[in-house]
């Protein structure tokens, strides 16, 4: 099973990487090449759209650890949205949710990064 | 360090007369060998001297004397009264030969309670004439007078010192007392079927007896019980590595014999010579009341059954003795209704006023009158304490009991009922297999939204370390998941043949360090497990290694989740 991901630029600053499917091993290559072509132009934020994401695990966890690595290394910030409730609660206790800001749908993500 | 004891009150009556003069103290505190005494004076300092127009600074001198026990200058001051002519002090002695290089003329032994606890040293007049008369009789009535108040300020200081160090050892072993507290089980583990009650009183401040309880993977129980030879702070420490080396052998090791012999091994290389622990291990079944025990030298446990009192039996060298040292196994069972204690020396070796010892026979009787474990526990110190009257406690007393009630289930009755049992193969990505098939099968269980997210992946979680890391992607490998409702609620049970031996204990994940890149971006399935369901047991039996996932359903009230954010 191969995961693409398509890459919206909504505004000058951000642009929304919309998922699908599952993150875990298999998401490794589709998302790294899903950032690369949203840091192309050069946005301050980076939407990770989970809406129609429907299965998180520990590996998946790691490849958005490593992805909010290169963001902040880049000066980029990174947004969530459509997390279910279930993940939500795993971005908490992980504390990804320190380091990246969750919103309940796409538009309210892109809306802060131009505020 | 050497501080000069203020006698200045000396200094200037001398000063207005030009004399060079300083007392010379002995120092109470001053190292050296026994016996051996270290005088010490006090020289004007050239800040003070030039304040002092009279005085001829280029004369003064520092003088510390070293005057040995039998150098024959001490007898000879201890009996003279008065100022003495250094001329006239005996020849021969090393300590006059010093006196006289330094240019000492005259010396004032102070004198208190017939003991000489100072000297006051004077080198020449200033006038360079000789001492009159007056001056030696002002010398004279001045030693009287400083002598007691020097010893007096020797005595404080010494007194100061002494309480000082006492101070810091008092405090110091009450830390020590604490440390080996948390060493000792903090509460026991509450077993269904059985009672477990234990006493523990050092006879010092620390002690070198201990025992612990641990779990072991297969679900059976460790008792440990021992005693380090001797007392205090020297057992405490052996008792505390002992320790440490029994709670990683025994769950790791499992068999009573292996343990004993493992820690023995491990002992005999560092123990002090003379030091040795008495140790005792034994290993139960909660169900079966099957006990298997070895024994090193320790006490051995008396049972109360239904008909007397019977002591179980196994021998073996104590720990730290000899290297190689075998251990027997021993097997034997505890019925239900039955009470066994473990004890240490400090019971059976007490004495009483009469000089006699407590005895095994005493012990056995009260092991023969037990009603329960505990109150075992409790008629043990209080026939103790009745037995000693006014005799100190010897030794450190340690007393463990075992008892198995009566009703004791032979199995857990409540059996659990398998809503689902299956297999995958051990391939990459199954874990989502395992994931679908739980939640097609709990969907309808009793459990929340919440709850069935919840073990899911806390399903897929450990499926995924059972196929990488049990079972290390070899297909042919399965699996095996069953799925169970409990009487608390709902239980996963994930299995593969990989066995755990020594698994290193994985770092807790911590976001911080990752994205400073000081851990790797990996490591968070067992994280997720622990924090999905309410409890994560894992057991070993042979090469089989099982997780199981518990999620309890409250049948009163709607379940709470203990974390916040599936509320947020």
């Amino acid at each position: 099973m191969t995961t693409q991901y398509e890459v919206v630029t909504r505004n000058p600053e951000s642009a929304v990487i919309v998922l699908t499917g599952q993150i875990d091993r298999e998401a490794a290559g589709g998302l790294a090449a899903a950032y690369d072509a949203a840091a192309a132009s050069n946005p301050t934020t980076v939407v990770l759209d989970f809406d129609a994401v429907d299965y998180i695990n520990s590996t998946g966890i790691a490849l958005i650890v490593s992805l909010l690595g290169r963001a902040r290394a880049e000066k980029r910030a990174v947004h969530a949205s459509g997390l279910t409730e279930h993940y939500r609660h795993i971005f908490d206790i992980t504390r990804l949710s320190d380091f990246i800001q969750v919103f309940s749908d796409v538009d309210a993500a892109v809306g802060a990064s131009t505020s | 360090m050497v501080q000069p004891l203020e006698l200045d009150v000396a200094a200037p009556t001398l000063a207005q007369q030009p004399h060079h003069a300083a007392p010379v103290g002995l120092d109470p505190d001053a190292p050296g060998t026994a016996g051996s005494r270290r005088w010490w004076r006090r020289s004007r300092t050239a800040d003070e001297s030039q304040n002092d127009v009279a005085t001829d600074t280029s004369k003064t001198q520092s003088l510390t004397l070293d005057i040995a026990p039998n150098d024959p200058v001490l007898a000879f001051l201890q009996g003279a009264s008065g100022p003495v002519d250094v001329s006239t002090l005996p020849q021969g002695s090393p300590a006059v030969a010093e006196m006289r290089e330094s240019g000492v003329e005259l010396v004032v032994p102070l004198v208190a309670s017939g003991e000489m606890v100072g000297l006051l040293a004077l080198g020449q007049r200033l006038s360079e004439r000789g001492y009159s008369h007056d001056d030696r009789r002002l010398l004279d009535t001045l030693a009287r007078y400083a002598a007691p108040a020097l010893r007096l300020g020797q005595m404080v200081r010494q007194q100061q010192g002494e309480a000082r160090v006492r101070e810091r050892i008092e405090q110091e072993l009450k830390v020590a007392q604490l440390i080996q507290q948390q060493f000792l089980p903090q509460s026991l583990p509450n077993l269904a079927g059985w009672d477990l009650s234990a006493f523990y009183l050092p006879a010092r401040t620390v002690g070198g007896d201990f025992y612990d309880v641990m779990e072991l993977p297969d679900g059976r129980i460790m008792v440990v019980t021992g005693d380090v030879t001797d007392k205090g702070v020297p057992a405490a420490l052996v008792m505390a590595s002992t320790h440490a080396l029994l709670r990683e052998a025994g769950p790791r090791l499992v068999s009573p014999a292996a343990v004993l012999g493992r820690v023995n091994e491990l002992l005999c290389t560092d123990i002090p010579a003379h030091m040795f622990v008495t140790c005792l291990v034994l290993v139960f079944d909660r169900d079966s009341g099957e006990v298997l025990l070895a024994n090193a030298g320790h006490n051995l446990p008396f049972v109360r059954g239904r008909d007397g009192v019977r002591e179980l039996r196994a021998t073996g060298m104590p720990l730290g003795l000899m290297p190689e040292s075998s251990y027997d196994e021993v097997r034997a069972t505890i019925d239900p209704g039955e009470v066994l204690l473990l004890y240490s020396d400090g019971i059976t070796e007490q004495h009483n006023d009469r000089d006699e010892m407590f005895g095994f026979n005493r012990t056995q009787e009260l092991v023969g009158r037990a009603q329960s474990g505990s109150e075992l526990v409790d008629d043990c110190v209080s026939s103790l304490e009745r037995f000693s009257g006014t005799r100190e406690q010897e030794d450190d007393v340690t007393l463990v009991t075992l008892e198995r009630s009566a009703a004791a289930r032979p199995k857990e009755l409540k059996a659990e009922e398998v809503l689902s049992r299956f297999s995958v193969a051990s391939e990459p990505g199954n874990e989502r297999l395992v994931l679908a098939q739980v939640a097609e099968v709990l969907v309808d269980s009793g459990l929340t939204t919440d709850q069935l997210e919840r073990i899911k992946t806390a399903s897929s979680e450990a499926a995924m370390n059972a196929i990488e890391h049990g079972n290390h992607n070899r297909a042919e490998l399965p699996v095996d998941v069953v799925v169970l409702r409990t009487d608390t609620g709902i239980a996963v049970e994930i299995s593969d043949l990989g066995g755990r031996g020594e698994d290193a204990v994985a770092d807790i994940p911590d976001l911080e360090l990752k994205l400073a890149g000081l851990q790797t971006t990996r490591g968070w399935g067992l994280f997720l497990i622990e924090n999905m369901v309410d409890e994560c047991e894992e057991h070993t039996r042979e090469e089989r290694h099982t997780v199981r996932l518990v999620l309890h359903v409250d049948t009163t009230s709607a379940h709470q989740a203990d974390e916040p954010g599936g509320m947020s």
